[in-house]
């Protein structure tokens, strides 16, 4: 197992590494750092002026890849590559291309608690409801509830989670004036700006997830393992909850897995709408900014979180399923 | 002769429809397809979905056709006509907008509720030498009344009734139509057929096929009848007709569902299949690919890339004649980024898939006949997993239509100047907000994005359910529950 997880971190040092070639390509090769300044300080003349100076303040005014002008090893660290791009792996992030430009770092690390207050609980709450919806159809199977049961996922899965956003917060926040419509707070009072984001943001998943755990459960539910089971005259609710459930925990994981990076990263689209000063709202600024730093940057942090997630979904398996070996 | 202006999404649109019937075609002669294809056929939601379905596609298609109108005023004096130039509008139309073009010049000034013959707003006007706050009567909606306080309700209810009856007697006549062509396909009298429709005896659901027709003539009748008298849909802050925008998206939603696609499938199918098929380092190599794209967000992905496309757009402003060129150039762009990013999930699929074939006996035969690997890849391996890309293909496009919603607000989306179920959305976000609330186009948007995206996950299913015999085996035990112990 020690051997594995050194070759998958290994692996995962690889990939980032092709990331961050791949998106300092795009980003410095493809269109050249003026043309950034050009976008960036906007209007159709911009002087000759006026770029060298933008990009002079960002440090893009050096070399891409190789200074001839400097000696030794500052030939390669004085550099865009390295300042950019390789500088990524020490965390150290730079500022950001917007005209306030402040650190990013700072902006992620006060930011990144917020994207978990909202995930983390959307996380365990989307779970625990779309695991017991998917076991209540189960045990209905074959009967009308399990039919309109299907019938509601594929309704639910078929809009838009922006569909979900507004008519929530249409209802409850400006017509039942239940939760305030957007904002963030500290302490005790964060939890009613927390409640229907989350409930939401649920919501809008319940359909496909329910859907698949279903399928899932139902595959499980025709193995001989749980005609045994029933056959030993177990109730059909510990046949559901201890053999069926314990079975089908792999791919409810693997699910989880594809999610787990957005727990840190925070859902673009559920920050914004609810004004919460996470990570994803700090995307969006961005993107309607076009703040390229601080696109790179995320880019960069959300590959990171993707390896490392998958690596720990790896070792999860392990737990739920004593015949899955890591070597 | 108006100039035939052929965007690059037109193109693959149209191309894609003849790839469609050639793969029809196709389908009709091998017994097999014919077979999996047979099973879709008899599954009812399907079949209806199939029909919505369908009329989406016509008006995907009507919105595809694009021209730019000749000048009348065109200098017509000099004799050389090799010499004239033709001078054409420098606003591109497609054969929706000419349909619709009643609806492009019912332009009202603001908002205005659906059906309504006054705006949405007061306004200062003078009436009788005073100036007072009024609702100001549209310009075009519901002109024709004299006396609306007392006329419009009774004109729109008879408008109205007058279109679901015409929309009933259409259904009744295609209903009329099918028993009959029925009838006459399986030599039985026509009301043996007509029975077996009603009872759902038939092999082809036609029983929720019709039902479907019928109820889109209900729902289309009284709009087309009242859609030239007034805004069936309500307007826009600028006064445009809801309804045209609705229609408009449609297209873009087929382009980002279908165009994406087509662009993920060489990828995928080349670099899945290669992988599966070579091992070693080739195998390294693209799962390497793989992996590094699908470790990178894909929004952030997308997002980086339409960024960077947008500054080429922004640099090279002399490419695009009109500005509909540019926003549809962006589209193209964005299902091309959406499908290079988007392959991972599909390769991977093809690539153990493959991995599975090519230990099979027939590939172990071919190989012995000395058949070159590309040989078996293409004529052994690439037909064997056409069923897991038909597979993604349909169940990616409901998935893609909702994501151009999403990417629209995140503003990495299609052009702002492109009608979108997304920027219907997005406008929408505020005007939700607005006291007294602007529910129309939402809802709007709401209705047409759902029965588009539900018919498409409805259709997707019962595709899968055909072509996987996974996932055959266990519908099967779903819809007739065997007896048990029996």
């Amino acid at each position: 197992m020690g051997a594995y997880l050194v070759r998958r971190v290994l692996y995962g040092v690889l990939v980032l590494l092709g990331v961050n070639l791949f998106t300092f390509f795009l980003f410095f090769t493809v269109n050249t750092p003026d043309d950034m300044a050009r976008l960036n300080i906007g209007g159709k003349r911009v002087s000759q002026d006026q770029i060298q100076k933008w990009k002079a303040e960002r440090g893009y005014d050096k070399p891409l890849y190789f200074n001839e002008k400097e000696q030794g090893s500052a030939k390669f660290t004085e550099t865009i590559f390295w300042e950019r791009s390789v500088s990524l792996f020490a965390l150290k992030f730079g500022r950001a291309d917007g005209e306030a430009g402040g650190d990013i770092s700072h902006e992620i690390k006060t930011r990144m608690v917020a994207s978990f207050l909202l995930a983390l609980p959307t996380l365990i709450l989307t779970v625990l409801v779309t695991v017991s919806f998917a076991l209540l159809l189960t045990f209905f199977r074959n009967t009308v509830v399990d039919f309109w049961g299907v019938v509601l996922c594929v309704a639910m899965l078929s809009i838009s989670a922006l569909f979900y956003i507004i008519v929530g917060q249409f209802f409850f926040s400006k017509l039942m004036k239940l939760f305030p419509i957007s904002g963030f707070s500290t302490g005790i009072d964060l939890l009613k700006f927390l409640v229907l984001p989350v409930i939401l943001s649920m919501l809008a998943r319940l359909g496909g997830d329910a859907r698949l755990n279903r399928a899932m459960f139902l595959e499980e539910i025709s193995r001989d393992y749980v005609r045994t089971a029933r056959a030993k005259g177990l109730s059909e609710i510990t046949v559901l909850f201890k053999h069926v459930l314990k079975n089908a925990l792999i791919p409810i994981i693997t699910n989880i897995g594809a999610y787990l990076p957005y727990v840190f990263m925070g859902s673009l689209v559920f920050e914004s709408f609810f004004g919460i000063p996470g990570l994803g709202s700090y995307v969006i600024d961005a993107i309607g900014g076009q703040d390229f730093a601080i696109v790179r940057t995320m880019v960069f942090i959300g590959s990171v979180l993707y390896i490392t997630s998958y690596i720990l979904i790896d070792i999860l398996y392990t737990v739920v399923d004593p015949r899955v070996r890591l070597a | 002769m108006p100039k035939i202006v052929l965007l690059w999404t037109d193109i693959v649109i149209w191309l894609m429809v003849v790839a469609g019937m050639v793969v029809i075609w196709h389908a009709r002669r091998s017994p097999n397809l014919r077979k999996n294809w047979a099973y879709v056929g008899q599954e009812p939601s399907a079949m209806a979905a199939l029909i919505v379905m369908a009329c989406f596609v016509a008006i995907g298609l009507l919105d595809s056709v694009h021209f730019r109108r000749l000048l009348p005023d065109a200098p017509t004096t000099t004799t050389q006509t090799s010499a004239r130039i033709a001078s054409y509008a420098t606003k591109t139309e497609s054969l929706l907008d000419v349909i619709m073009s009643r609806q492009i010049q019912m332009r009202e000034k603001s908002y205005s509720l659906p059906l309504a013959y006054q705006g949405f707003l007061k306004e200062s006007q003078e009436v009788n030498g005073k100036t007072e706050r009024i609702f100001p009567r549209l310009e075009h909606g519901g002109r024709h009344l004299t006396d609306p306080q007392v006329q419009w309700q009774q004109d729109v209810i008879s408008r109205a009734a007058k279109g679901v009856v015409a929309g009933a007697l259409f259904a009744f006549l295609v209903t009329l139509l099918v028993a009959a062509a029925l009838a006459q396909k399986q030599g039985q009298n026509i009301a043996k057929t007509w029975e077996a429709i009603a009872t759902n005896q038939t092999t082809i659901p036609w029983r929720a096929m019709l039902i479907t027709v019928f109820a889109l003539c209900v729902i289309a009748g009284p709009i087309l009848s009242l859609a030239g008298h007034y805004h069936v849909l309500g307007t826009d802050r600028t006064g445009n007709d809801i309804l045209y925008q609705a229609l408009k998206s449609v297209r873009t939603a087929f382009v980002i569902g279908s165009l994406t696609t087509i662009a993920t499938l060489p990828f995928a199918l080349v670099l899945g299949v290669a992988a599966g098929y070579f091992k070693g380092w080739v195998d390294d190599v693209i799962q390497y690919l793989y992996t590094t794209l699908s470790s990178i967000p894909s929004i952030l992905l997308i997002a980086a890339c339409v960024l960077m496309i947008q500054v080429f757009i922004d640099k090279n402003p002399q490419l695009f004649e009109t500005g509909i060129e540019r926003a549809d150039l962006k589209l193209f762009f964005l299902c091309i980024i959406l499908g290079v990013t988007g392959w991972a999930s599909l390769c991977r699929l093809l690539r153990a898939e493959t991995m599975k074939l090519r230990e099979l006996d027939y590939v172990q035969a071919a190989r012995a006949f000395g058949a070159s690997p590309w040989r078996i890849m293409a004529k052994h391996i690439v037909p064997n997993v056409m069923h897991l890309v038909l597979i993604t293909t349909v169940l990616s496009f409901s998935e893609l239509v909702l994501y151009e919603a999403v990417l629209s607000y995140v503003g990495v989306g299609v052009d702002p100047s492109m009608n979108s179920f997304g920027g219907m959305i997005n406008l929408a976000r505020s005007e939700m907000g607005r006291e007294p609330t602007v529910w129309w186009s939402f809802a709007s948007a709401f209705v047409f994005m759902v029965t588009l995206v539900l018919s498409a996950n409805l259709l997707a299913d019962a595709v899968r359910d055909a072509f996987d015999p996974r996932a055959r085996k266990f519908r099967k035990s779903f819809i007739k529950p065997q007896p048990v112990a029996a």
